[in-house]
């Protein structure tokens, strides 16, 4: 029997599993030890995660004092359903792309770097893990500093030399978006002269909307909005997403699509329902209306210009802005239903996208790179990538026993409570432009003739990369089907949120 | 074996059947051996089914729950248990002549074939057996899929653009049009389950019933209602054993099934004659009736003069549930299965004037009736059945059609009726005449009898089904009059 001190450092243990690994992995020579530790730093975050959502499944919400002061002097960690439940995405995420990474690294990445970017993936890692567990607006904003700078690093480590501007593109963009999300913060603090989000919600909530004060917040409100906006790609600032996408490495691609969006949306949600309070932000200021028609415009869109692509990995990304656009859709209905949908599509989002950008990486293994000539007869020779691709793409449009499906249901189960039928038929519109561009790929893949082939080695991908991929896989039909543990965290964290606690 | 065993083991076996045959694609008698053996265990299995007096009073088999409040299950009603008997007897019957013609026209990816077919059974058996609305669609959805690379079987550019008029069709009416309807009804009826006399509620405005009616029949593009029929004739560049197996029974079918399923246990003919929604269900059938019968009319290729037939047969079954007389309802249990038997020989036939001489067009038919004599005899019982005349099983189904439709006195549908009757022998008689009453304009390249043997014991099989089902209704007649006494 563990006793509750002990369980309540997990908080700290989740973000320092990685952090610490960091700086060894930077110490070693070899790359291969790198990536063990890496592997082991990944999957003791993921225990510990598992762990945290057990124990606030059990007794509740957690908070932790670092270092043992007491909340509004010190830091305080805050492990709520949401943040477990986006802790367990990211980490889970983590700990399946490590093992995949050994091959996928060595042959997009030079040999001499492949220890700064285990390094500079872990601090990744431990920013994103970082933001959601934190209990303080301004680490919130170190951790996110910590995350985006790593990010950019990773993506510059592309082999493409265009990766180098696609990551200066991501920089620029991104740290305008940080720098909203500071200012947000800082006027925040003059105004309440607390950064502890559990006290700047109760301090907020003081301020009547006739005082002077009034207006700073609608300011802090308006520069949080775009500052998390951008960071999330929330169309029409998405524009840094698809470069990013597209020329980093196949590794980053995966791990960055499946978790870094997902945590913006995690602290637009933080921000907007436990600090400024879901009556200010909906009802007075209309976040709803605000969002509604952007989302929609990304999911059609997104979803159009994704059919045009030729670079597979770049018509994923532009898929990904899509379904983001259901996630924020989900958000801006403002209803249990609909914020339940959007964390939902959260958890299925990333299985999908996940496996789907580790396909991109398993033919770019053995084909070199992945536009749609170079699918070419892949049905035949990479079967079981190609197997999983098809499976990946069925959930992304939605067909039943896949995860995509119960987020689709949800969603659309939302948007008939509020009686707008044009958004039913906005979100059932994406599934079908999904159909499109997925299914050009598969057709391409199956019935296009065989390339010639000089060398023998164009065959199925090795192991390390089949497996994660259809872990994730057997997840996208597995959540399909039984989906009792995503869609419980789902409602709960809705209902927290909605109550304005953070339980 | 317990009745929800049996149940499960519908799915379960043609589920089962797959693997085997994908363990066993190196030896291809191994391979065909344990298609047939899964056949059969199938049959023996639905027959089983027949026999349990408890197996329509079961109640929902739950599999998976996964969402709040809705199941995965299965539940048999008569209905479904006449569909999954026509299904699983016929799939035994085309397995077999599968290998004739797979194995006569040297076809490549046979093993990929066999399992697709045999995926494609367990999502039929799926619909036949589903509980609900949501089981429905995700079988449906799987049929879809597992069919799909059957009608892109020959991977040419044909087979390409067949496939993409198929998947785009069928994918974007059901995900566009049919979901939308089932979570409506979800959301108004608070479950999806089926239930004798329907399940929505009489607070519902008759424009809302009759636009859920519309979403639903367009929604469910396997039933083939014009506009939605497009994909049908696209699907004819399938294998012959594909298009007389599926796209004459199980896939479409499954749409009409899908339909009657809505009308009978989703609103309910009281709701329906309350709010008269079925009258424009009622005009879009009779259209699709005779627009299609004519365009069948002017088709040289034969399986495509075949595939508008069944399209124009389709809404026959569609009619006769929107009458929602108690006479008419059967009737369209009744065409299930009448249909079936009658179209699959045809189709049937038209394979096997493929292997035998390679012909394809109506046109190059003359005289081939003294070569083939099994075989356009077959045909001839088959167009008999289409045309609804005894002692062919499509005459019950249309006496039953037309006492409905007159007890109903919906006079105007009386006349598509009769006018769609004269179309069909329009189209079909000529086949038989030319077939065995002109000479052979010149000696065909080469010389040849009737297709393999296998073959056309298949054929003569199904053609003789017609026959005794005309003779001897009782079993389908027992099933689909219990359709009407459930809904008192």
């Amino acid at each position: 029997m563990i006793h509750l001190p002990h369980l309540a450092h997990l908080a700290i243990w989740q973000v320092l599993f990685p952090l610490l690994a960091a700086p060894l992995c930077l110490l070693l020579r070899s790359g291969r030890l790198a990536w063990l530790i890496a592997t082991l730093a990944s999957w003791a975050s993921l225990a510990v995660s598992v762990l945290l959502l057990r124990t606030i499944n059990c007794n509740g919400p957690l908070t932790y004092n670092l270092g043992g002061w007491p909340a509004p002097w010190g830091i305080t960690y805050h492990v709520d359903a949401l943040s477990a439940f986006v802790l367990l995405i990211v980490s889970a995420m983590a700990a399946l792309v490590m093992p995949y990474a050994a091959k996928s690294v060595s042959r997009e990445i030079d040999v001499e770097n492949h220890r700064l970017f285990y390094a500079l993936l872990l601090i990744c890692q431990a920013g994103l893990l970082g933001i959601v567990v934190t209990g303080d607006a301004f680490n919130m904003y170190v951790f996110l500093e910590l995350s985006s700078l790593s990010s950019y690093a990773l993506i510059a480590l592309g082999k493409r030399r265009r990766a180098l501007t696609a990551a200066f593109q991501y920089l620029v963009m991104g740290t305008i978006g940080a720098t909203f999300i500071l200012i947000g913060i800082g006027l925040l603090y003059s105004l309440t002269g607390t950064l502890n989000i559990q006290d700047l919600a109760v301090r907020i909530a003081l301020i009547p909307t006739s005082a002077v004060g009034h207006r700073t917040l609608i300011t802090a409100f308006a520069f949080l909005t775009v500052g998390f906006s951008l960071k999330l790609a929330l169309f029409p600032l998405h524009l840094w997403l698809p470069n990013a996408y597209t020329y980093a490495p196949s590794v980053v691609t995966t791990f960055l699509a499946a978790t870094a969006t997902k945590v913006a949306v995690y602290m637009l949600l933080r921000f907007s329902f436990s600090i400024l309070g879901s009556r200010f932000v909906f009802e007075q200021l209309t976040l709803g209306k605000i969002m509604l028609l952007p989302s929609l415009a990304a999911i059609i869109i997104a979803s159009l210009v994704a059919i045009f692509q030729y670079d597979i990995k770049r018509m994923l990304a532009y898929s990904s802005i899509a379904q983001i656009g259901y996630m924020t859709l989900g958000i801006s209905l403002n209803s249990h239903t609909g914020l339940m949908a959007g964390i939902l599509h959260m958890f299925n989002h990333a299985l999908m996208k996940g496996a789907l950008f580790m396909v991109m990486g398993a033919v770019s293994y053995r084909v070199g790179s992945v536009y749609l000539n170079d699918f070419r007869g892949l049905g035949r020779r990479m079967p079981w990538t190609m197997a999983a691709f098809v499976i990946g793409g069925l959930s992304l449009m939605g067909v039943p026993l896949t995860a995509g499906f119960i987020s689709k249901w949800f969603l659309i189960e939302a948007a008939l409570e509020t009686g707008w039928w044009s958004i039913t038929a906005v979100i059932l519109l994406g599934s079908l432009l999904a159909v499109i561009y997925i299914w050009r790929v598969v057709e391409t893949a199956y019935f296009n003739p065989l390339q010639e082939i000089e060398d023998d080695e164009h065959t199925e991908a090795p192991a390390s990369l089949l497996i994660p991929l259809w872990i994730l896989i057997g997840a996208n039909i597995y959540f399909g089907i039984d989906t009792s543990v995503p869609v419980d965290m789902a409602s709960w964290a809705a209902s927290a949120l909605l109550e304005g606690t953070m339980r | 074996m317990t009745t929800a065993t049996l149940l499960q083991l519908c799915i379960l076996i043609p589920a089962a059947g797959a693997l085997f045959i994908a363990a066993s694609h190196r030896l291809p008698n191994l391979r065909e051996g344990v298609t047939i053996l899964t056949a059969s265990s199938l049959l023996a299995v639905v027959m089983a089914l027949f026999q349990r007096p408890d197996a329509l009073t079961l109640p929902p088999l739950v599999l998976a729950t996964p969402l709040p409040g809705i199941d995965f299950e299965l539940q048999l009603e008569p209905l479904g248990l006449l569909f999954a008997g026509v299904a699983s007897l016929l799939w035994l019957i085309t397995s077999l002549y599968t290998i004739g013609y797979m194995r006569a026209n040297g076809e490549e990816h046979q093993t990929r074939l066999y399992i697709c077919f045999a995926i494609a059974l367990a999502s039929t058996m799926g619909i036949a057996l589903a509980g609900n609305l949501l089981t429905l669609f995700l079988f449906y959805e799987l049929l879809t899929l597992s069919t799909y690379p059957l009608v892109t079987h020959k991977g040419d550019h044909d087979a390409v653009t067949g496939g993409r008029f198929y998947l785009g069709i069928l994918i974007s009416t059901s995900v566009g049009l049919l979901l939308p309807a089932i979570i409506w009804t979800w959301h108004v009826a608070g479950t999806t389950s089926f239930r004798p006399g329907g399940i929505l509620e009489w607070t519902m405005e008759p424009t809302a019933v009759t636009i859920l009616l519309l979403l639903y029949a367009f929604g469910i593009g396997k039933a083939a209602l014009m506009p939605i029929h497009r994909w049908l004739p696209e699907a004819m560049v399938a294998p012959t054993p594909v298009s007389a197996l599926l796209h004459a029974v199980a896939v479409v079918k499954a749409g009409v099934f899908t339909m009657v399923k809505v009308v009978l246990y989703i609103f309910g003919p009281n709701l329906l004659r309350e709010t008269g929604s079925h009258y424009p269900l009622l005009i879009i059938a009779s259209i699709t009736i005779l627009c299609a019968s004519m365009i069948a009319l002017q088709q040289d290729n034969l399986k495509r003069r075949l595939a508008y037939s069944t399209i124009s047969q389709l809404a026959y079954i569609t009619l006769a549930v929107a009458i929602l007389a108690p006479l008419s309802i059967p009737a369209a249990a009744i065409h299930i299965a009448a249909h079936a038997f009658g179209k699959i020989t045809l189709f049937f036939a038209a394979g096997a004037i493929y292997t035998a001489a390679h012909k394809t067009k109506v046109s190059e038919l003359d005289g081939i009736g003294k070569r083939m004599p099994w075989t356009m005899t077959a045909f001839a019982i088959g167009s008999l059945s289409m045309i609804g005349l005894p002692p062919a099983a499509g005459f019950i189904s249309k006496w039953y059609l037309l006492q409905g439709a007159l007890s109903a006195q919906l006079w105007p549908v009386a006349g598509v009726i009769l006018l769609s009757t004269l179309l069909n022998a329009g189209y079909l008689i000529p086949i038989v005449y030319v077939a065995f009453f002109r000479k052979e304009a010149h000696p065909p390249h080469h010389e040849h009898g009737e297709a393999p043997f296998i073959m056309v014991l298949a054929l003569s099989t199904t053609a003789a089904l017609t026959l005794v089902m005309f003779f001897w209704p009782e079993p389908v007649l027992h099933l689909a009059t219990q359709l009407t006494v459930s809904q008192k």
